[in-house]
This record gives structure tokens, C-alpha cells and sequence, in this order.
């Protein structure tokens, strides 16, 4: 915890912030916020970074197919693809889909686990039995082929896919919170505010919500690598928004155009580098947040 | 008859979960857009013909009459007929599983033998520039899409390198006896260790890092400092009072990496065209034959949840101090 709170900040925004606790002192904590920042930077700017239109096809000077270029050729800095589309626009371009699909399905996660720990850890009861037995359920669905049914059947979207992990994974959040409610709930403060008459609705979001922000924050950076890695996977399987370019697309098209076999390592390797870093920024931000949370794990 | 209420507990569980699931399947495929049967009738089908098939297969019935046939042929082992091979879904299945199983077993036995050493060696150089360069290169394992780790493997060793074939279980026109012949044949390991590696390595993070705060919280306790004291060498110390016990922790999560391997399976078993389930599950969705995705599902979702359940158990089993009171 941060010794002494020095400044309490005033506005909305700020105060979000403060309450999520990010241990910025941490230096796996930092570095993941800095990995997070640049692709973030070049998801907004990629119009402007890439140097050309990541689907269109390119064609040389003497009106041939720009294809299958190496890094470097007639300017293209990492290569062609088979169908002469340039490798570094898409990356640039595939971390919008990375970040929007990590950010909504962290973003849903966090949500309806947070809710569903909180309802399930204030009110017990037939409330818990029922939200805890949903979670045992959802335990027992294989996630993935689960995510590539609800895919395949569906009009092949990124929300889809989306939409998909949330309803499975929810349920580490959802498990977690409820048992941290569990203790929250006989604190001497939450008993003072019922002693003195604030209605169920007040201690939730006053009192309990505050406290645990931070524990929904850490399951949702976790949760943005397992929505990377899971969108990647499903877009490699052929099953992803075929209009969106993703860096599992761009894995899916070098495996379907033989890349492996022509060792065209420039056209493989950049997708799969950035979703390392970008799966890996979010553990390195939740081990930072457990070193903060759970001080003795920190060793 | 302590322990037996629990497993009780747990085992009734168990089934309710699993009706759940399979309930979860069934509306999953039965409401999914589109005529079910879509795959399976020729264009060149009459209407009589079509009208036929739908009353062959119950779907004129209504859903809930569905349901009831569904729950029933699946206690009795019916997972219908794949629309593509016109065999029983069941026979296909069990034909795939054992590859399945040979992939997912011997790669997470590799795995935690590496992870279980690997683990406790960096718990006993803790503080050490080795730690330090050794932990984010494990965390980068566990960030690496599977497929994609399997796709560099490939272009290295087998399309480079030239050390090992690029996909399938065995060479074209190879015969084997017996199913024992082939799994024993050098042909069918040097198939296996690619897809076997990319699994491995994937998976070692997980008791890597299990073992190595297990043994930084093990080698604080009373006994080992007792160990110490009477004057034990630091390999006494280390393995037979340190090692053993933070171990049983990570053997508990075996059974959890079984279930999650199973998923992952899905992804590399496409890379390498390994006929196993997880394949199955992907080209069967794609062709739209429907019973066969949905025994395939329903086979891995299974495995998933006896794992979890037996995870439960071995973890009350293990340590006294977790009860379902």
C-alpha cells in the first residue's frame, strides 16, 4: 500500500486512478505500462504510422504484383505478404484489433465478475448458491472450443468473439471477489453503516466497491493477454472478423501461403513478437499488483 | 468417513455441473442459426427426401422432445452419426483420443520434470542475475500464442533443418502390427517431438513458477531450519526436506494442466496436423458436421471437469487444512 495518501486528487478521472493503486514503483509494473503505452500510441496514430493501407495490394513500379518481398525490398520494411500486402502496416494496424478485443473482453470480465462477487458475497444465501454454482458450471466449459463454437456459428465478428470469453471468464474475478467481500462485509466500518441505517445498495458502492477496485483490476489485466492470446488463436483457426487485420490473422495467412516453408521469418515472426509483449505486459502489471495485494507472495 | 462426505459432495457436484454443460451444448448447437442439417442434404435432394431426413433425425420434434432423446442416447453412449464420414460419432472419438492423450501426457510430463528442477533451482538462487534474466524469459512463455511457438519450431527444425517431418503422426504408407508397434516406432516419435516440445514449453511457466514459491515459502519453515541446524548437507536440506515437500502443490496442479492442455491441443494439433480430438473439434465446425463437433466437444469439456475434480480432491487429500465444512 502507498504509505501515506498525500494528495487526494479531485477529479473523477484522477480519483479512478488512484483507487485502481497502480504499484508504478514496481519495475515489472512499469515496464508493462510502457509496453502498454507504445502500442497504445501506435493503435490511435496507425493511420499515420503505417505507410500503407494494411489490405491493399501493392504492386511495383513496372505493374507487377509487390509480392512476397524481403525486408527492405523497394522500401517495404519488413516485406510483402504472398498477395502483396506490406508486413508493417499490418502490425501497426493490428494493434487496434489486439488492444480493442483486450480492453472490451478485460473490460467485460472485470465487470461481470466484480458484480457478480459483490452480489454474491454481500447477500449469500440462495444469492451466492446460485452465482457459485453458475461459476462451477462455467469451470466446467472448455474455453476455448467453446469461444470457437459461439465464433464459427455466429456472423464472424470481433465482438462475437468477445462476447464469448467474457461468458467463461468471468468466473476466477467473480470467485475471488466474493471471498474478499466475505471479509470486507463484517469490517467495523461496513457494520457502522448499516448500524446506522444506509440501505444495501449505499454499502455496496460506497464501502465494499472502493476496496475492491484494485483486485478487479489485477484479474482484468490478466484477463486482456488471455483475450489477445484467445482472439489470435481463434483468428489463426480461420474463425476471426475477416475484416478486421489482426496479428492472428496475419499468422493464419502466412501459415495458409506456405511462409513456413519458404523460411519468410519476416512475415511470421513480428505477429508473434507482438503478442508476446503485449500478453506480456499485463502479467508483468498483475504481478506488480500481487506484490501489492498479497505482500507475502512478493518474496 | 471425514474425507468420504466431502468427495461425496463433490462427486454430486460434479454430475450437476456436467448436466449443465451438456444442456449448454445442446441449446448451443440446436439454436445456432441455419438448418442443422444444412451439410448433409444434397442440393440435389428432393423436398420429400429432405422432409424425410428431418424426420429421421427428430428435428420436427419440438425442442424440448429433443432434449429428452439428447439426454437419453448420450447415457447410453449415442453420439450419433458424423455427417461427413456417415460413421458413428463415438467411433470416430475414440479412434482421436488416444493421440490426443499421448500428446497431452507426455508433453506435460515433460514439462513438470523441467518446471519441478528448473523451479527449485531458481528458488535457491533467489536474488541472483540468473533469476533475474531466467523470470521474464518464463513469463514470455506463457505470453507466446501456442500456434505460434509450434510455427517457428516447424520453419527451424523441420523445414530448415530438415530434423523432423512437418506434420501427421506416421509416414505415408507406413503399416504397423499393432497400435503398440506404431506409438513404440521411431517414426511415430520422431512425428510426436515437435508438437510435443511446442505443448512442453508452453506449459513448463506453470509448475516453474508453482515450485519456485513453493520452495521460498517451504524453506522458511520450522523443519527446514531444523534441518539445518542439525547440521544436515544442503543437499539433504534443499531436496529431501525442501523439494519434496513444495512439490506436492505443483503435482496438484497436474491434473489442472491436463484439462487446460486439452484446449490448447486444439491450436497445435492444426500446426502439425496431429489427428487428434482438438483438430477434429476445428475441421468438423468448419465443415459443419454438427454431432461430430459436438462429441468432440462434449469428450474434452469431460476430461476437463473430472480433472478439476480430481485437482479438488488430491488438494483436500494433500493438505488437512483445506475441508468443504
Amino acid at each position: 500500500m502507498p504509505e501515506t495518501p498525500a494528495v487526494v486528487p479531485r477529479s473523477g478521472i484522477a480519483r479512478f486512478f488512484n483507487s485502481m493503486q497502480l504499484p508504478v514503483g514496481d519495475p515489472f509494473t512499469l515496464a508493462g505500462l510502457i509496453i502498454y503505452g507504445f502500442f497504445f500510441v501506435m493503435a490511435v496514430f496507425a493511420p499515420l504510422i503505417a505507410p500503407y493501407d494494411p489490405i491493399e495490394i501493392l504492386y511495383t513500379s513496372d505493374y507487377d504484383l509487390a509480392s512476397d518481398l524481403f525486408p527492405g525490398e523497394r522500401g517495404h520494411i519488413l516485406g510483402t505478404t504472398s498477395l502483396g500486402r506490406d508486413i508493417f502496416s499490418q502490425i501497426v494496424w493490428g494493434a487496434r484489433s489486439a488492444l480493442l478485443v483486450g480492453l472490451t473482453a478485460a473490460f467485460m470480465v472485470a465487470f461481470i465478475g466484480s458484480v457478480v462477487g459483490l452480489l454474491a458475497g454481500y447477500f449469500g444465501g440462495w444469492v451466492d448458491a446460485v452465482l457459485m454454482r453458475l461459476a462451477d458450471i462455467a469451470f466446467g466449459i472448455p474455453f476455448l472450443p467453446f469461444v470457437i463454437v459461439i465464433s464459427a456459428f455466429f456472423e464472424p465478428s470481433i465482438w462475437n468473439t468477445v462476447i464469448a470469453m467474457a461468458l467463461v471468464l468471468w468466473r476466477d474475478t467473480g470467485r475471488v471477489i466474493r471471498s474478499q467481500v466475505l471479509s470486507l462485509r463484517s469490517r467495523g466500518y461496513v457494520e457502522a453503516a448499516r448500524v446506522s441505517g444506509s440501505s444495501d445498495l449505499k454499502i455496496i458502492l460506497r464501502h465494499i466497491t472502493p476496496n475492491i477496485l484494485p483486485l478487479s483490476f489485477l484479474y482484468g489485466s490478466i484477463a486482456i493477454g488471455w483475450a489477445i492470446l484467445t482472439e489470435a488463436s481463434i483468428s489463426f483457426l480461420g474463425f476471426g472478423d475477416p475484416d478486421a487485420i489482426s496479428w492472428g490473422f496475419m499468422l493464419q495467412d502466412a501459415f495458409a501461403s506456405q511462409a513456413l516453408a519458404r523460411q519468410a521469418y519476416h512475415w511470421f515472426i513480428p505477429p508473434g513478437l507482438a503478442i508476446i509483449l503485449v500478453v506480456s505486459a499485463g502479467f508483468f502489471i498483475s504481478r506488480g499488483y500481487e506484490d501489492l495485494l498479497f505482500p507475502k507472495l512478493g518474496r | 468417513m471425514s474425507t468420504l462426505k466431502p468427495i461425496l459432495i463433490r462427486t454430486l457436484q460434479l454430475v450437476l455441473v456436467l448436466w449443465a454443460v451438456v444442456t449448454i451444448l445442446f441449446l448451443m448447437f440446436r439454436l445456432m442459426p441455419g438448418n442443422p442439417l444444412a451439410a448433409y442434404i444434397d442440393p440435389t435432394f428432393t423436398a420429400e427426401q429432405q422432409e424425410a431426413l428431418i424426420r429421421q433425425f427428430g428435428l420436427d420434434k419440438s425442442l424440448l422432445q429433443q432434449y429428452f432423446t439428447y439426454l437419453i442416447n448420450l447415457l447410453q453412449g449415442e453420439l450419433g452419426y458424423s455427417f461427413r464420414y456417415r460413421t458413428p460419432v463415438a467411433d470416430r472419438i475414440w479412434l482421436l483420443l488416444p493421440n490426443t492423450l499421448i500428446l497431452t501426457f507426455s508433453s506435460l510430463i515433460v514439462a513438470y520434470a523441467f518446471g519441478i528442477f528448473a523451479g527449485a533451482f531458481l528458488a535457491w538462487k533467489r536474488g541472483s542475475r540468473t533469476e533475474a534474466a531466467a523470470l521474464p524469459v518464463v513469463l514470455a512463455t506463457r505470453a507466446m500464442p501456442e500456434f505460434w511457438l509450434g510455427m517457428v519450431l516447424l520453419a527451424i527444425f523441420s523445414f530448415s533443418l530438415g530434423w523432423f517431418p512437418a506434420g501427421g503422426t506416421r509416414s505415408a504408407g507406413t503399416h504397423y502390427e499393432s497400435l503398440w508397434q506404431l506409438y513404440t516406432s521411431a517414426n511415430f516419435l520422431s512425428h510426436l517431438a515437435l508438437p510435443m516440445l511446442t505443448l512442453a514449453i508452453y506449459s513448463q511457466g506453470l509448475p516453474l513458477l508453482l515450485m519456485r514459491s513453493n520452495m521460498l515459502d517451504v524453506m522458511n519453515e520450522d523443519f527446514v531450519t531444523m534441518a539445518r541446524i542439525k547440521g544436515l548437507s544442503p543437499y539433504a536440506v534443499v531436496i529431501r526436506h525442501g523439494a519434496r515437500n513444495a512439490m506436492l502443490p505443483v503435482m496438484t496442479s497436474f491434473a489442472i494442466s491436463v484439462g487446460y492442455q486439452l484446449q490448447g491441443n486444439v491450436v497445435v494439433e492444426t500446426v502439425f496436423s496431429w489427428p487428434g480430438l482438438g483438430r477434429e473439434l476445428v475441421s468438423a465446425v468448419s465443415a459443419a458436421d454438427y454431432p461430430l463437433a459436438q462429441g468432440a466437444f462434449l469428450m474434452i469439456a469431460v476430461v476437463v471437469i473430472i480433472m478439476n475434480l480430481v485437482a479438488d480432491l488430491l488438494y483436500t487429500l494433500l493438505d488437512p487444512r483445506i475441508s468443504y465444512a
